[in-house]
């Protein structure tokens, strides 16, 4: 049973959200960490690249497989977690304190189309 | 074709054990249990135990069962003496992989065991009847009947004496198998394996090989999945069916033209072979090694610098005892030799790399 922070929003594509002002700050939920096993690359976009709603803007890799990642939000990057590079493992070890990318947000209204904590229960409970 | 999956007889333990189960070649098989890095760490380092129950056993014997074997294996079965084993591939006329396998010579005169893969069982029995008619053999699938597990690593040794009682693996030599009796059940021991380490694999029926299994168990020996038997394979520059060999990738494609031999009398395939040896096959299969941590896998585009696809990659990984990105891939022959550099294709972005030997971890097997 994967758990799943209260007070985020998350993407059906297994990202979470944590909104900040007009900044997103996002992740990947403990689900697709696990479904993933041990991650060894984090392909993240460099700060100030563009990322649209919808559409990947990295990659994640384990031993096994890759799984791209689909932003929840479109806009600006204006950090990423390099922390990452090194330590890709964060992830599996926890997926809400390691977030990848924070995004200043263009719409905030493409938030209203993700889930809550709640509604996230029913596809990664 | 939505057959329920097939358990092995291990299937009930793997569950037990909290393994993460998958699909593979029609079984229900664990893929992991403590995690694929720690799986392949300890087969690298320590000790190690897969099942491997859904591999197939088929029995040939009769008058003509050397000659029959001859004619449908790749390599040379004459010079065997029992208790010795032969890797090899069964072809299709023209020169295609059915299968690769391993022949076992047992202690009984025209007696052998081929052991092929779980996903090939049913199409390599029915492919040894096609060929059996003008032999005088009898053939037997005997793949429900037998369990097996291996035992791998730099510590096999010590586990398979010492927590399974069998004090004769010591003077087992690579690639050779013992035919034993054990409380009445008849136990297959052999010093093979599929990881690049020293290890054991041991056939025999379902309920010997539980209680074996729960002994590695009690004695400490980690549990080890699907997922480290692909990454120890592929380090070890082993190929897998379905991926560097296929009906479209005959042994010579592959580079395991050492495992057909040429000079030997006509078996199927040969003549295919002959002609790939002496005018050159289009795509040859490589090792790639890449600069960057980003992960080549299955599918895949190999490229030049300019982005003209040469290729593409069978199998890949970020090495866990290597520590770098690898991979296999079938290449147009003029970009094969060792040093070429190629670039390979990893989502939006291409990396580049050169041309490697496909052995990429230096093996340990005991000769």
């Amino acid at each position: 049973m994967s758990k799943i922070a209260e007070g985020l929003l998350y993407s059906e594509s297994h990202e979470w959200v944590r909104v900040d002002g007009n900044v997103a700050i996002i992740g990947v939920s403990d689900f697709a960490q696990a479904e993933m096993g041990d991650i060894t690359y984090v392909e993240m976009p460099d700060v100030d690249d563009e990322v649209s709603a919808g559409e990947d803007f990295g990659a994640l890799e384990s031993v096994k497989t890759s799984s791209e990642l689909v932003a929840p939000v479109s806009g600006r990057v204006v950090a990423r977690n390099d922390e990452l590079e090194d330590k890709p493992e964060l992830i599996n070890e926890d997926a809400y304190e390691a977030w990848i990318i924070k995004v200043e947000m263009s719409d905030k209204s493409e938030l209203d189309k993700l889930m809550n904590a709640a509604a996230y229960t029913n596809i990664a409970g | 074709m939505d057959n329920p999956l097939k358990k092995t007889c291990l299937h009930d333990l793997h569950v037990g054990l909290g393994a993460k189960m998958s699909p593979f070649a029609g079984f229900d098989m664990p893929i992991q249990y403590s995690g694929i890095i720690d799986e392949h760490n300890a087969v690298r380092h320590a000790v190690g135990v897969f099942d491997v129950s859904h591999m197939g056993e088929i029995f040939v014997s009769g008058p003509d069962a050397e000659s029959f074997v001859n004619y449908v294996f790749t390599n040379d079965i004459r010079p065997m003496v029992p208790g010795q084993i032969l890797y090899g591939m069964m072809l299709y006329h023209d020169g295609g992989t059915v299968d690769d396998l391993l022949v076992y010579k047992e202690f009984e005169p025209q007696h052998y065991l081929l052991v092929v893969n779980a996903s090939n069982v049913d199409k390599d029995y029915a492919w040894l009847r096609e060929q059996s008619e003008a032999f005088d053999v009898r053939l037997d699938d005997q793949s429900e009947a037998w369990g097996q597990i291996a035992v791998q690593g730099p510590g096999a040794e010590t586990a398979v004496k010492d927590l399974l009682g069998f004090p004769e693996a010591a003077n087992i030599a690579f690639y050779n198998f013992l035919d034993l009796e054990r409380d009445g059940v008849r136990v297959i021991l052999s010093r093979t394996g599929y990881t690049g380490e020293d290890g054991f694999e041991i056939y025999a029926a379902p309920d010997f090989i539980r209680a074996c299994w729960q002994k590695l168990m009690d004695g400490g020996v980690k549990p080890c999945g699907l997922g480290c038997r692909d990454t120890l394979r592929f380090e070890a520059g082993l190929p897998l069916y379905g991926d560097e060999l296929t009906a479209d990738i005959s042994p010579v494609m592959a580079g395991l033209g050492m495992f057909c031999k040429l000079d030997k009398p006509e078996f199927i395939g040969k003549s295919a072979l002959e002609e790939q040896k002496s005018l050159g096959v289009a795509r040859k299969l490589v090792g790639i090694e890449l600069e960057d941590k980003a992960v080549p896998r299955n599918g895949y585009p190999v490229e030049l610098e300019d982005g003209f696809e040469v290729g593409v990659v069978t199998t890949g990984y970020h090495s866990i005892s290597l520590e770098k990105s690898l991979c296999f891939a079938l290449v147009d022959s003029a970009y094969a030799a060792l040093g070429t550099p190629l670039w390979v294709r990893v989502r939006k972005r291409s990396f580049p790399g050169i041309v490697v030997k496909k052995r990429f971890y230096q093996t340990k097997y005991k000769k």
